[in-house]
């Protein structure tokens, strides 16, 4: 009824090509942005942000990453929470070699180094595709995490084995990681690098180098007689992807966990990044959002919604009634609406467009 | 034969417009299947050149082996004056040649607009930085290319499908996308495989009416791949005729049509 682009005229192509060409859309995009930077910070508890806020975009950053691959450029890959762990340790690495540095810097630097392995582990798929690729991903994510396990030289032969993040300050003296980081610095911290690289994702996916990721993934052979090198738009799919990876796992650990043995990057954390995606809608950057929203905030939706209404619930019986719902969506997603959560949230803005028609 | 050698001779007598692809003795094979056999024929700049011939007679074939997606046993190509055995398709799509496919092959996922944008990644620079804030250069050269693209879908006629996502299409509009994808290119030679398979009357004589128009506005020289006899006596210059993966006849539609070898491989004479 209030979502009408009737009466908005584009008279530039620059303001047809706007990400939100709709005047709706554009008060929507700034409301959420007005509760992420005031009203969550002004009355979110410390266990809100700590705990709900902080893993949600840490996990739809990774999401994000992992539809770079997937969902635009049609590369399946079981490799994210290893590619996660690269960025990780290759953060912890650095804040120990430069212990002076801004911590954004390195957490924006230990990128680089997923996005190199990720490139040497995307090579298989300019032969191969699909489910034989999977594979291949799955034999990164086991290498990976053997390395993390045998190579004391990645976590400082820590007797326990794990990284412990230690305090890092930036920005004139503010403490951004370790024990003394308060919520509220780990929440902006990670907050702002979400939304910086959701808005060069934005614009790569909208242009060039995005439309080759996606000509490949709908129809390579096509894509290749019209001028595109499969070999350059698939590796760098690789690499923007396992950027973003990469990112979001130095952020989960720098900014949340504070710690982290390798069974944090196991095969799990994989398949927790890959249901988001999917369950979101494979190819939507707003979709990654919905999809990590939908599976961190659910169980805690449970866990305190069920008492609020009186019903008594076990700690157990919340993780499984999860994953039986996550479980029972993910299959009806694949089966009924594989483009996931945004594709229903996208039918529902267009029948608002063009009510109270049912047709245009 | 003997048609094809007297147009050739005459060609050369009258100085007729310079070649723009010369395919001589080319032959293809897969494993045992012999697709193309020893076939020679050239385009001429500015032309309509049909191919024709029965099912499985090797004219999609011929089409792969000149944009670079197969690669001919024997024989040579000469695309503008470089004469070459092998390319990839990269290549042959840098040099000015695009195509369109037998069964559409359309990016399905995207919307026709993206779908004919696709066409331009070649005539893009690269300016891979500024894409990451989409300013300066970057986002000066998408609005260019945006209103390039915005010509051809005027062209074409089908600015109400500018955002449908072209899965969604009627097939005849979706092999119209794929000729908007193709004129993207800005080609020097459009190769289209049967642009009309499986339309209406209507609808072809829309689709012929565009490859005129490409063909006189644009000077595309195109080779048109069609079995409907009565558009390929109208649109084309030269027709060249395949069989059993031979060349059977070569000439203007005329020539073509009295050859007594094409009218019986078209009525299924034994051989
Ligand atoms: N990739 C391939 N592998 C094996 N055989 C092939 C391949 N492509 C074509 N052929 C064979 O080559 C021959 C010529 O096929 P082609 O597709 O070029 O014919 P066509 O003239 O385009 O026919 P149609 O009118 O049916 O499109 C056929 O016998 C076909 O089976
Ligand atoms: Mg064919």
């Amino acid at each position: 009824m209030f979502y009408r682009e009737a009466g908005q005229f584009k008279t530039s192509y620059e303001a047809d090509q706007q990400v939100f060409p709709i005047l709706q859309d554009k008060i929507g995009i700034g409301a959420i942005l007005i509760i992420g930077l005031v009203v969550v910070p002004l009355t979110g508890s410390d266990f809100m942000i700590t705990s709900i806020m902080i893993p949600f975009l840490i996990f739809s950053l990774a999401t994000i990453g992992l539809n770079i691959l997937t969902g635009y450029a049609g590369q399946l890959s079981l490799g994210s929470g290893a590619f996660m762990g690269v960025g990780a340790y290759a953060c912890y690495k650095l804040t120990t070699i430069f212990p002076d540095a801004n911590l954004v810097v390195l957490v924006l630097l230990s990128g680089f180094f997923s996005a190199a392995i990720g490139m040497v582990f995307g090579l298989p798929s300019l032969r191969i595709k699909g489910l034989y690729l999977a594979v291949t991903t799955l034999a990164a994510q086991f290498f990976l995490e053997w390395c993390f396990i045998r190579v004391p030289w990645l976590y400082n032969y820590n007797a326990s084995g794990a990284i412990e993040v230690p305090e890092r300050t930036g920005f004139g003296g503010i403490i951004l990681s370790g024990p003394a980081a308060s919520p509220l610095t780990r929440y902006f911290l990670v907050l702002g690098l979400v939304i910086l690289i959701t808005i060069i994702m934005k614009n790569i996916v909208r242009g060039r180098v995005g439309r080759s990721w996606m000509m490949i993934r709908d129809m390579d052979i096509a894509a290749e007689l019209i001028g595109v090198r499969p070999l350059v738009a698939k590796l760098s799919a690789f690499a923007v992807s396992s950027y973003v990876c990469g990112v979001a796992g130095a952020l989960m650990v720098f900014s949340w966990l504070g710690a982290a043995e390798p069974a944090a990057f196991s095969i799990n954390l994989s398949f927790q990044i890959l249901f988001m995606a999917i369950l979101g809608g494979l190819g939507s950057l707003v979709g990654s959002f919905m999809g990590a929203a939908f599976i961190w905030i659910l169980p805690v939706l449970i866990r305190f919604g069920m008492p609020a209404v009186g019903i008594d619930i076990a700690a157990e019986t919340v993780e499984h009634t999860t994953r039986m719902i996550v479980g029972a969506l993910i299959i009806f997603f694949l089966i009924v609406e594989p483009h996931g959560l945004v594709r229903l949230w996208q039918i529902a803005k267009e029948k608002l467009r063009v009510w109270p028609f049912p047709y245009v | 034969m003997n048609a094809a050698t007297e147009t050739a001779v005459a060609a050369e007598a009258t100085g007729e417009p310079e070649v723009m692809l010369k395919v001589e003795n080319v032959s293809l094979s897969f494993g045992g299947v012999r697709a193309i056999t020893n076939i020679s024929f050239d385009i001429r700049k500015g032309e309509i050149r049909a191919i024709i011939g029965p099912n499985g007679a090797g004219k999609t074939s011929m089409l792969n082996v000149i944009n670079g997606f197969y690669h001919p046993q024997e024989g040579v190509i000469t695309f503008k004056g470089a004469a070459r055995s092998k390319m990839r398709p990269y290549e042959a799509a840098s040099q000015g040649i695009a195509r369109t496919f037998q069964n559409v092959a359309l990016f399905k996922g995207m919307s026709t607009l993206d779908n004919i944008m696709s066409g331009r990644t070649l005539l893009m620079k690269k300016h891979f930085f500024w894409h990451l804030f989409h300013y300066g250069p970057a986002r000066t050269e998408e609005i260019e290319h945006r209103r390039k693209v915005e010509e051809i879908i005027d062209f074409l006629e089908i600015q109400h499908i500018r955002r449908a996502p072209v899965g969604r299409l009627p097939y005849g509009l979706q092999k119209r996308v794929e000729l908007g994808r193709a004129l993207a290119m800005e080609p020097e030679l459009l190769l289209l495989d049967e642009p009309m398979a499986g339309m209406n009357l209507e609808e072809k004589e829309d689709m012929s009416r565009f490859i005129l128009d490409v063909n006189s506005q644009f000077g595309t020289t195109i080779a048109l791949i069609e079995h409907d006899m009565g558009v390929v006596m109208d649109l084309s210059d030269r027709v060249v005729v395949l069989d059993y993966g031979k060349k059977i006849a070569d000439g203007t539609p005329e020539e073509v049509q009295a050859n007594q070898d094409v009218i019986d491989a078209y009525l299924g004479v034994s051989h």
